[in-house]
C-alpha cells in the first residue's frame, strides 16, 4: 500500500478498512431501526398506513407509555436529586479525602448492577419476606405496606430499584462538573460582596444546569429502555411500555403486529429525543470548561 | 502623624506545625501603591488572602480606615480583588461581570448600567459588554477582572499575580495601565508578584518577602540600592558578588583574587583572614579607569555581546568574573576578547555581605 | 454545620447500596431455617442448568469480545490515521446503542433476520447464537469504542506506521505486533466491561429463545426462594470483578509520554 497511489485508486482501498464495521453496524444497528421505523407505517396489506400509530391511542399503550415516562422521570428526579447530594457532600462539602475515591469506583461497578440480579436484592431487602420489612415488623411492629403503602411490585417499588444504578451513574457524571466549579469563582463572588447563597444562585447553579439537566435526560432515557428488572419484580403484568413491548414480541398480544411497530417506534422516539438532549447539553458544558 | 490606611499588625500564620507567615507587621498610606515581592513560597499571597479575609490570621490584626476587620467575611470587607486566573464567571457577559457587585450590593438598574458603562471605558473595552468570557483573550480578561473589582468602589484593592498568566509583552502594557488607573483613581493597592521589574517599576513601595517574613520595605530606589539583607540584595536586580579576604581590618583592605581594594569603614568588625562576599551593581563598575571610583582590580576580557546600544562586557579577576554595562560609542570600537582590562567602583557603592 | 449536612447527605445515601447488598446477602444466606448456611449457593452451584447457562454466557461473553476487537480495533485505527473525517460518522453509530433500547434492537432482529426473510438467521440454533453476538457486539459497541479509541488516541499511531512501513511491515505485521500491544490496556478494558454487559444480559437472550445466564436468573427467580439472592451476590461478585480488573489493568499499563497535539 503506497502512499503515492493516484485519487482515483484510492478511495475503494482505503474504504476497505472500514468497511467491515461499517457493514456491521448496516446490518445490525441501522437496518433493524429502520425496519422498525418503516414497519410502524405499514399496513396489514403493504401499504402505507398512519394506521398503526393510530392504534396507539389504546388504553393499555397509552397508559403503558404514560407508566413508562412516570417511572422514568420519577427514578430520574431521584436519581439526580440523590446522587446530586452525595457527590457534592464528597466534593465540596469537607468530607474527607479518602471517601472520595471508593465512592466512585463503587458508583462504577453499582451503575452497571442492573437487571434481573438488582431485583432480586431488592426483593430479599424489601419485599414481602425482605430483610427490612421482616425487621421493620418484628421490631417496630410496623407493616410496611399498610404504613406506607410501599408495594416493591409496583411502579413504586420499581422507581426505588431504579435508583440503584440511577444515583451512581449520576454521581459518576456530575462529580467531574462539580470539581470544574473553580475556588476562584466562589473566591471572587464573595469578595464582591455576595453571600453563599447569592454565589450559589448567580454562578454555580447556572454553570451547573447544563450538566444536570443533560443528566437528567441521560437518567430518563437509561430508565425508560430498561426491562429485566422491571419483569423480575413484577412479570409480564407490570404495564409499561418496554414490558408491552416484550409480551408483544414474544406473542403479539397486542392482536396487530404492525401496532407492536408502532410501539417501538414511539420508544425509540421518547429516548431519541432525551439521549439528543443530553448530547447537545453535554457539548455546551464543555465550552465553558476552558 | 496620618492614620495608615491598612494596619497589618504583628499577623502570623500557621498551617498545622508550619509556620507560613511570621510576625508580620505593615502601615500602608490612603493612595499607596504597595508590592509585596518574593520567591514562591514566602508567604506572600497567605498575606494578601489573609487581608482580604480567605485566610484568618492565627494571631495579629488588620485594621483597614480604622476599622479592624479580622474577624469579618471576606463579603463584609468592601475590598475589590484581581486573581492570577482572572477568575470571571463563565455564565455571565462582560457587563454582568462587571456589575456583579453593584447587582449584589443592590444597586438600581440604571446606575450600576451607568457605571459599567464608565468601567468598560476605563478599560478601554467599550464595545465588549455583550461578549462572553471565553471569546476574549487573557490580557482582556484581566482588565474586565480589574473593572469587575473597582466597579463597587471597594476601599482598597488586593491583586494576586495578576500579570503572570499573560505574555511578555502584555504583561508590561497591562501593569502600566494597572498603575495609570490606580493613581487615577486614587485607590489603596497591594500587588503581590514574583517578578522584580514588575515591582520595582510600578510601586510606590515594595515589601520583600522571604521565609514568611518582611526581609525589607521600601521604595524601589531604596531597595535596589540599599538592600538590607544578602536575599534581597540578591533576589533584586542583578549583582555581581566578588569573594575577598581582609588583609588589614583597620585599615579595611581586602584581597581580591590578584588585586586589592580598600573598603575602609565598611568591613563592620571583620577580623583579619575572614572571608566577605562584596556585591556590585553591574552600573557601579567601570570598564577602565573612571573619576570618583577609586578602586581598581586588574582582569581580563572574556566575554563581549553587542546588544546595540548596550554592550556587556565579563571581565575575569583571576577565579571571579563581573558583568559589567556600557554604552555604545560610535566612535571607538567594542573591547575585545582577550584584552587585558580594569575595572574601577567606588568602595562606597560595594555591598559587604557577610 | 456544613459537615453535617454532607455527612447526613452521604450516609443517607449509601443506605440505597448497602441496604440492598445487604439484604441479598444475609437473605443468600438463611436457606437453612435457624442459621447461617452456604445451602443456597450449594444449590445453585450443584444444579447443571447453572452450570449449562453459565458456560454458554462465559463462551458468549469470550465471541463477543473477540469479535468486537476485531471489529473495532482496526476501523478506529483506520479512521484515526486515513479518514479522520468519517470519525463523526462513526461516533453517530456507536452511540445508536445508547439511543435505542436494547428490547427494539432484538426486536429488529426478530422481524429482519427470521425464517422468511433474505437472512434466516433465526431458522437454527447456531444462526440464532450468531445473531445473539452480533446483538451483544451492538450493546457492547459504544463502551468498547471509546475505550479503544481513548488508547489510540494516546498513542501517536500515524508515527508508529510510517516507522513499521519505512522498515517494511506489510499491514498485518503492523496491525499484529506493533498496533495492537500498544492497546492493549484499552482493549482489556472493553473486554472486562463487555464480559459484565453479556453475563448480566437479559432481553436479547430471553427473546431469542437462547440457553443463557439472564433467562436462567428468570427462571430461577421465578420459582425459587433463596437461590436468587446467592445468584444474586454472585452476580455482583463478577461484576465488581471485573470493574476491579479494569481499574488494575488501567493503573499497571505503562504510561505514555504526554503527547502534544
Amino acid at each position: 500500500m503506497s502512499h503515492a497511489s493516484s485519487s482515483g485508486r484510492r478511495l475503494p482501498t482505503q474504504w476497505l478498512g472500514v468497511a467491515p464495521f461499517f457493514l456491521f453496524a448496516f446490518l445490525f444497528l441501522l437496518l433493524p431501526a429502520v425496519s422498525i421505523v418503516v414497519g410502524a407505517f405499514r399496513g396489514a396489506d403493504g401499504g402505507f398506513t398512519f394506521d398503526n400509530v393510530a392504534g396507539l391511542k389504546s388504553p393499555t399503550i397509552l397508559n403503558a407509555y404514560w407508566v413508562s415516562i412516570r417511572v422514568s422521570f420519577w427514578s430520574a428526579l431521584l436519581g439526580c436529586l440523590i446522587g446530586f447530594a452525595m457527590a457534592a457532600a464528597v466534593v465540596l462539602g469537607g468530607l474527607p479525602r479518602f471517601i472520595r475515591s471508593p465512592l466512585l469506583t463503587f458508583s462504577g461497578v453499582a451503575s452497571n448492577f442492573a437487571g434481573l440480579p438488582l431485583a432480586f436484592a431488592f426483593i430479599a431487602t424489601i419485599g414481602p419476606a425482605g430483610l427490612i420489612t421482616v425487621w421493620l415488623r418484628t421490631e417496630f411492629g410496623i407493616n410496611l405496606r399498610a404504613a406506607t403503602g410501599f408495594n416493591l411490585f409496583s411502579t413504586g417499588g420499581l422507581i426505588a430499584t431504579y435508583l440503584f444504578f440511577q444515583v451512581p451513574l449520576m454521581i459518576l457524571i456530575i462529580t467531574p462538573a462539580l470539581d470544574g466549579l473553580r475556588r476562584e469563582w466562589r473566591e471572587a463572588a464573595e469578595i464582591l460582596g455576595a453571600t453563599p447563597a447569592q454565589y450559589w444562585r448567580m454562578i454555580a447553579f447556572p454553570i451547573l444546569v447544563p450538566s444536570l439537566l443533560g443528566t437528567f435526560a441521560l437518567l430518563f432515557a437509561n430508565s425508560f429502555g430498561a426491562v429485566a428488572t422491571a419483569f423480575a419484580l413484577a412479570g409480564p403484568q407490570l404495564n409499561i411500555a418496554p414490558i408491552l413491548l416484550f409480551s408483544q414480541i414474544r406473542g403479539d398480544v397486542l392482536g396487530s403486529p404492525g401496532l407492536g411497530y408502532a410501539l417501538a417506534l414511539g420508544m425509540i422516539v421518547i429516548t431519541g429525543i432525551a439521549n439528543t438532549l443530553y448530547l447537545w447539553l453535554r457539548s455546551r458544558t464543555e465550552r465553558w470548561q476552558k | 502623624m496620618v492614620e495608615p490606611f491598612l494596619k497589618i499588625e504583628h499577623v502570623q500564620k500557621t498551617f498545622g506545625a508550619t509556620t507560613v507567615v511570621q510576625d508580620f507587621n505593615l502601615d500602608v498610606g490612603a493612595g499607596e501603591f504597595i508590592s509585596f515581592l518574593g520567591p514562591s513560597g514566602c508567604g506572600k499571597t497567605t498575606v494578601l488572602r489573609m487581608v482580604a479575609g480567605f485566610e484568618e490570621p492565627s494571631a495579629g490584626s488588620i485594621v483597614i480606615a480604622g476599622k479592624d476587620v479580622t474577624r469579618l467575611k471576606p463579603n463584609q470587607r468592601k475590598i475589590g480583588m484581581v486573581f492570577q486566573a482572572y477568575a470571571l464567571f463563565p455564565n455571565l457577559t462582560v457587563a454582568q461581570n462587571i456589575g456583579f457587585g453593584l447587582k449584589v450590593a443592590g444597586m438600581a438598574r440604571a446606575d450600576s448600567d451607568k457605571r459599567v458603562a464608565e468601567m468598560l471605558d476605563l478599560i478601554k473595552l467599550p464595545q465588549f459588554g455583550d461578549r462572553y468570557p471565553y471569546q476574549l483573550s487573557g490580557g482582556q480578561q484581566q482588565r474586565v477582572a480589574l473593572a469587575r473589582a473597582i466597579a463597587p468602589k471597594p476601599k482598597l484593592l488586593l491583586l494576586d499575580e495578576p500579570l503572570s498568566a499573560l505574555d511578555a509583552k502584555v504583561r508590561v502594557s497591562l501593569r502600566d495601565e494597572i498603575r495609570a488607573i490606580q493613581k487615577e483613581l486614587g485607590i489603596t493597592t497591594v500587588f503581590v508578584t514574583h517578578d522584580q521589574e514588575e515591582a520595582l517599576s510600578i510601586s510606590d513601595r515594595i515589601v520583600v518577602m522571604y521565609g514568611g517574613k518582611a526581609e525589607q520595605v521600601g521604595t524601589p530606589f531604596e531597595i535596589y540600592n540599599r538592600p538590607a539583607t544578602k536575599f534581597v540584595a540578591n533576589f533584586v536586580g542583578t549583582l555581581n558578588v566578588l569573594e575577598g579576604t581582609v588583609t588589614d581590618a583597620s585599615a579595611g583592605t581586602v584581597r581580591v583574587g590578584a588585586g586589592e581594594v580598600s573598603l575602609k569603614g565598611k568591613l563592620n568588625g571583620s577580623k583579619v583572614g575572614d572571608t566577605l562576599s562584596l556585591a556590585l551593581r553591574p552600573e557601579a563598575i567601570s570598564l577602565g579607569r573612571s573619576a570618583g571610583r577609586e578602586a581598581t582590580l586588574g582582569g581580563e576580557i572574556s566575554e563581549v555581546s553587542f546588544l546595540g546600544s548596550v554592550i556587556r562586557v565579563r571581565v575575569g579577576l583571576g577565579r571571579e568574573a563581573v558583568s559589567l554595562d556600557t554604552f555604545n560609542n560610535p566612535a571607538s570600537p567594542p573591547p575585545t576578547v582577550g584584552e587585558k582590562a580594569e575595572i574601577s567602583f567606588s568602595p562606597d557603592d560595594v555591598l559587604v555581605l557577610h | 454545620m456544613k459537615l453535617l449536612f454532607a455527612w447526613s447527605a452521604f450516609l443517607l445515601g449509601s443506605l440505597i447500596f448497602i441496604l440492598p447488598l445487604v439484604g441479598m446477602t444475609e437473605f443468600s444466606l438463611s436457606m437453612r431455617r435457624g442459621e447461617y448456611s452456604f445451602d443456597a449457593y450449594a444449590s445453585v452451584l450443584a444444579d447443571p442448568q447453572f452450570r449449562a447457562t453459565f458456560t454458554y454466557s462465559v463462551v458468549m461473553a469470550l465471541v463477543t469480545i473477540v469479535f468486537g476487537v476485531l471489529l473495532v480495533v482496526p476501523t478506529a485505527y483506520w479512521v484515526r490515521l486515513r479518514m479522520p473525517y468519517l470519525r463523526p460518522v462513526v461516533e453517530f453509530i456507536t452511540l445508536m446503542p445508547l439511543v435505542i433500547p436494547a428490547i427494539v434492537i432484538v426486536f429488529g432482529y426478530i422481524r429482519l433476520y427470521n425464517t422468511s426473510s433474505w437472512l434466516p438467521l433465526t431458522g437454527s440454533d447456531t444462526g440464532t447464537n450468531i445473531l445473539l453476538m452480533f446483538g451483544y457486539t451492538a450493546l457492547a459497541l459504544p463502551y468498547m469504542y471509546r475505550a479503544v479509541d481513548t488508547g489510540l488516541r494516546s498513542i501517536d499511531i500515524a508515527t508508529l506506521t510510517e516507522a513499521a512501513q519505512s522498515l517494511g511491515a506489510g499491514w498485518m505485521t503492523i496491525f499484529g505486533r506493533v498496533i495492537l500491544p500498544n492497546v492493549f490496556v484499552s482493549v482489556l478494558s472493553g473486554a472486562f466491561l463487555t464480559f459484565a454487559i453479556v453475563i448480566g444480559e437479559f432481553t436479547l437472550a430471553a427473546l431469542l429463545n437462547r440457553p443463557a445466564f439472564g433467562p436462567y436468573l428468570q427462571l430461577v427467580g421465578a420459582n425459587k426462594a433463596y437461590e436468587p439472592s446467592a445468584l444474586a451476590v454472585i452476580s455482583f461478585a463478577i461484576t465488581w470483578l471485573c470493574m476491579g480488573l479494569i481499574q488494575i489493568v488501567v493503573r499497571l499499563a505503562p504510561r505514555p509520554p504526554a503527547q502534544s497535539h
